[in-house]
């Protein structure tokens, strides 16, 4: 490409005063370049309108004003086909795979191959072999059905859609949340080949070391404004969290004794078939036990099986020096003042079409009765009102559905739900996954505060970072196994990655790494 | 961060809350006058009080198999059956009535015993083996119209006077204890939806079953009394068709489900679960039962009646998913 050659490059996606309101401005005056061959990261807290802004590249939504140039040509996509015919390409967070039908035809399901109205299968199936090599999926075969995937592959077989067209544009939305360390190496090797290809890619993330790593230049929003775009090199963490959420204080996490109390939860020999093998450690009161591990370790297994969510086949579990618990259930685990917030709040803990008080009171709904059936709506609100203040929640109000609020807010919503319930154990899935920055801040400040206060925590994350900033130990999942447990101090980001491969060692997810260090 | 509480937090009043819902009230009342001066527009006789306490004489069985269908629909399952369980339990209190000479009151609490037993079936077998309730109902529907062929010996049995008053006009009002007791149900229907816990649970179960299992809540028994109510509605809308027809035929109630179905979808129940309402229901009911004998007054004949019935019920759907998306959309900006 010529131009790429200039010394101050041209965009090769401009994009000039943008406006988009609803009842509330999203996006005001925003201008942004795009350049060929480069990886432009969006950054900004939820609801900053960064899927406002990806959306309307990708001729998903229109704006109310302003102009988009696409190659000096202006650039005016009213629909999502439009946009991909001028080269411009979305990967989504949230997958739109279809599940039934198989890879190769999720590849091209908007120009299947076909003669006389039938697909014409050899042709499919020679392209989408083509396509996934291209990212290294050469293992993948094209016939498979879409649900038999693991939800990283899913994902990879998403961008493996998007690439498998004519690309110049490729707008990125989350496209990591779901995979695990290698296939993001995987991805990213595909990102740069791209890049030097001519590609521009708009990479929207809420991982700030991920962006550093990957990244070019960095545009951050907030309230629908830029507010900053600079070169990644030059972008240090603080400041751009700084630049996300504003004026407002971040400040370091408070400060909580670490000396935790008795024994509040003991797990022994919990098993469940490959996925759990023998697991046991005990959790006080007061203390936050990290669960580290790669995805599919048995980590959320583990809280699962602790939660009578799943069945187990074997193993005790007993809430400290008491007789071992009968949990049959999720019930009876509540029962026995174990509280969990599962990994995925949409499908698995939120009521998404009703308002947010009920969301709140699920689960502690028999407090609030009157005579025994009746709901006092007097009471059940104010209590509602007090958790929505005491934790922040941003909604309109509390009959607002959960549905519409930002993945952070939903989080505490969910979150309400325990406290008032009072749990004197509580198992956190994820609790920041897809959240921004601020949202995860104010999670990490309710977990700190819930230990001070003698609850017990298990949490589960993949952000080790995040594991290390709160928990008193961490114990260490590998192929099901919980292979190690270090205190605090005694942990590095080293032992712990080694720790999580440990088991993994010889079999199959060895050979893929090896394979994507050749990539 | 904190924001201090804004106007709109203060609408969160119970009595604030309500007016969506009164809203949604009106909007089908505003349908059932409209059909009701279209008819009386174009038929002389249709506007009197004899046709209006006809209608409601005729309407309480399929009102209070609706009010237990709303529930079922809002807790995300279906029941199927309704008809046929109404006409097992009919045969069952006619023959208690006039084989057996059981008092009435006996007769009756059989009759309901019957429904109650074949809700408890279908709510334990959905739950147990975690069959969708399409399947369990539609074998219900078929087990228990072989029962009512079988208790009746497939003849139709006559039962005259052994049912009271119950299905009779009362005097002066000139409505029958059947209407009135129908409607207290819608009543009792619609609180012990939006009042009690287990209507709280009814529509958080047809919301997110997943989600409400994770909260605690063991949400098999409430779908189990879901369906036993519904069963429980249908013996009593058996009840009220023996007394309004004074005999027990073994082929009525078929179809009976559907035309349930159609009501309560008129009144904006989701098909999908977690929305709807009872009172909203019985204005289906109304609508349905005005358009039939409109219709029949103004001397349409059964096919056009079958037609145009059938045609209302999709336009109110299409009507609805239109002002719910306008509703999403006014909420989200």
């Amino acid at each position: 490409m010529a131009i790429a050659n200039v010394a101050e490059p041209l965009p090769l996606l401009r994009v000039r005063g943008v406006e988009k309101r609803y009842a509330a401005p999203v996006l005001t005056d925003l201008d942004l370049d795009l350049r060929g061959g480069e990886i432009h990261a969006l950054m900004g807290a939820n609801g900053a309108g960064k899927s406002t802004l990806s959306r309307i590249v990708c001729g998903l939504t229109t704006p109310d004003r302003g102009t988009m140039s696409l190659g000096g040509e202006p650039y005016q996509p009213h629909s999502r086909r439009a946009a991909q015919r001028a080269g411009v390409q979305l990967v989504m967070q949230e997958l739109n795979l279809v599940p039934t039908l198989s890879v190769a035809e999720n590849l091209f399901l908007t120009d299947l191959p076909g003669r006389f109205g039938f697909v014409a299968v050899a042709a499919l199936l020679a392209r989408a072999v083509e396509a996934l090599t291209a990212l290294g999926l050469n293992e993948l075969d094209p016939r498979t059905a879409v649900s038999r995937l693991g939800i990283g592959q899913q994902q990879l077989v998403a961008l493996a859609a998007a690439l498998a067209h004519p690309c110049r544009v490729l707008v990125l939305d989350e496209p990591t949340a779901a995979l695990t360390s290698a296939e993001i190496e995987l991805a990213f090797a595909h990102l740069r080949r791209l890049r030097a290809a001519g590609t521009a890619i708009l990479y929207i993330s809420h991982r700030l070391e991920e962006i550093r790593q990957i990244s070019d230049r960095i545009t951050v929003l907030r309230d629908g404004r830029v507010v900053a775009t600079q070169p990644a090199a030059d972008a240090a963490l603080d400041e751009i969290v700084r630049l996300m959420v504003g004026e407002r204080a971040v400040g370091a996490l408070d400060q909580r004794d670490h000396s935790p109390g008795d024994v509040a939860l003991r797990v022994e020999g919990l098993t469940r078939g490959k996925r759990l093998r023998n697991v046991s450690f005990e959790v006080r009161k007061g203390e936050i036990l990290g669960l580290a591990g790669l995805v599919g370790s048995g980590r959320t297994e583990t809280v699962r099986a602790i939660f009578g969510a799943d069945r187990t086949h074997a193993g005790r579990v007993s809430r400290g020096p008491g007789p071992p618990l009968t949990i049959a259930g999720p019930k009876d685990a509540v029962r026995a003042g174990i509280g969990m917030i599962p990994e995925d709040r949409k499908e698995q803990a939120l009521l998404l079409s009703q308002p947010v008080r009920m969301n709140m009171t699920l689960a502690v709904l028999p407090a609030f009765v009157r005579r025994r059936w009746w709901i006092d709506d007097a009471r059940e609100l104010r209590a509602a009102n007090e958790l929505r203040l005491r934790l922040d929640v941003r909604s309109h109000s509390l009959n607002q559905r959960a549905g519409e609020l930002s993945g952070g807010n939903q989080q505490k919503v969910v979150i309400a739900r325990w406290l008032l319930r009072e749990c004197d154990v509580l198992l956190f899935d994820e609790p920041t996954r897809g959240i921004d920055v601020a949202a995860k801040i104010a999670v990490y400040r309710v977990l700190n505060e819930l230990a001070a206060r003698g609850k017990a925590l298990v949490v589960v994350s993949s952000e080790l970072a995040e594991l290390m900033a709160l928990c008193d130990r961490i114990a260490v999942m590998s192929a099901g196994r919980l292979v190690t447990t270090f205190a605090r101090g005694e942990w590095s980001e080293d032992a712990i990655v080694a720790a999580a491969f440990s088991e993994y060692a010889g079999r199959g997810d060895t050979a893929r790494r090896g394979r994507v260090d050749s990539c | 961060m904190l924001k201090p509480p804004t106007a709109a937090d203060r609408g969160d009043s119970p009595a604030v809350r309500s007016l969506p819902r009164i809203a949604e009230y009106l909007g089908l009342m505003a349908v059932l006058v409209l059909l009701v001066a279209l008819f009386s527009a174009l038929s002389a006789h249709f506007f009197s009080r004899i046709t209006f306490t006809t209608l409601a004489n005729q309407i309480p069985s399929l009102t209070v198999i609706a009010v237990g269908m709303t529930l079922v629909l809002i807790a995300a399952g279906i029941d199927l059956s309704v008809g046929s369980v109404m006409a097992l339990g009919s045969a069952v209190l006619a023959l208690a009535r006039v084989e057996w000479q059981l008092p009435l009151s006996v007769a009756v609490a059989l009759c309901l015993a019957v429904g109650l037993l074949a809700g408890l079936a279908n709510g334990f077998i959905t739950v147990r083996w975690a069959v969708p309730s399409f399947i369990v109902t539609l074998g219900m529907l078929e087990v228990a119209r072989g029962g009512a062929y079988l208790v009746s010996e497939s003849r139709s049995v006559f039962v005259g006077a052994a049912m009271g008053r119950v299905g009779m006009p009362l005097p002066v009002i000139g409505l029958s204890p059947a209407f009135i007791l129908a409607v207290l149900v819608v009543f009792a229907g619609e609180v012990l939806l939006s009042k009690t816990i287990l209507g709280r649970y009814i529509v958080a179960i047809g919301t997110n079953r997943e989600a409400v299992r994770l909260s605690g809540i063991d949400p098999r028994p409430v779908v189990v009394s879901v369906f036993a109510l519904s069963g429980l509605l249908a013996g009593l809308g058996g009840v009220f068709h023996v007394a309004y027809l004074e005999s027990a035929d073994p082929n009525s109630g078929i179809g009976l489900e559907l035309s349930a179905i159609a009501a309560v979808v008129i009144g904006g129940t989701s098909l999908m679960g977690g929305r709807g309402s009872v009172v909203s229901s019985f204005l289906g009911v109304l609508i349905i039962a005005v358009l039939q004998t409109g219709l029949a007054q103004i001397g349409a004949t059964e096919p056009a009646k079958r037609i145009v019935t059938g045609a209302v019920i999709v336009a109110a759907v299409i009507l609805d998913a239109y002002r719910h998306t306008l509703g999403n959309r006014r909420e989200h900006d």
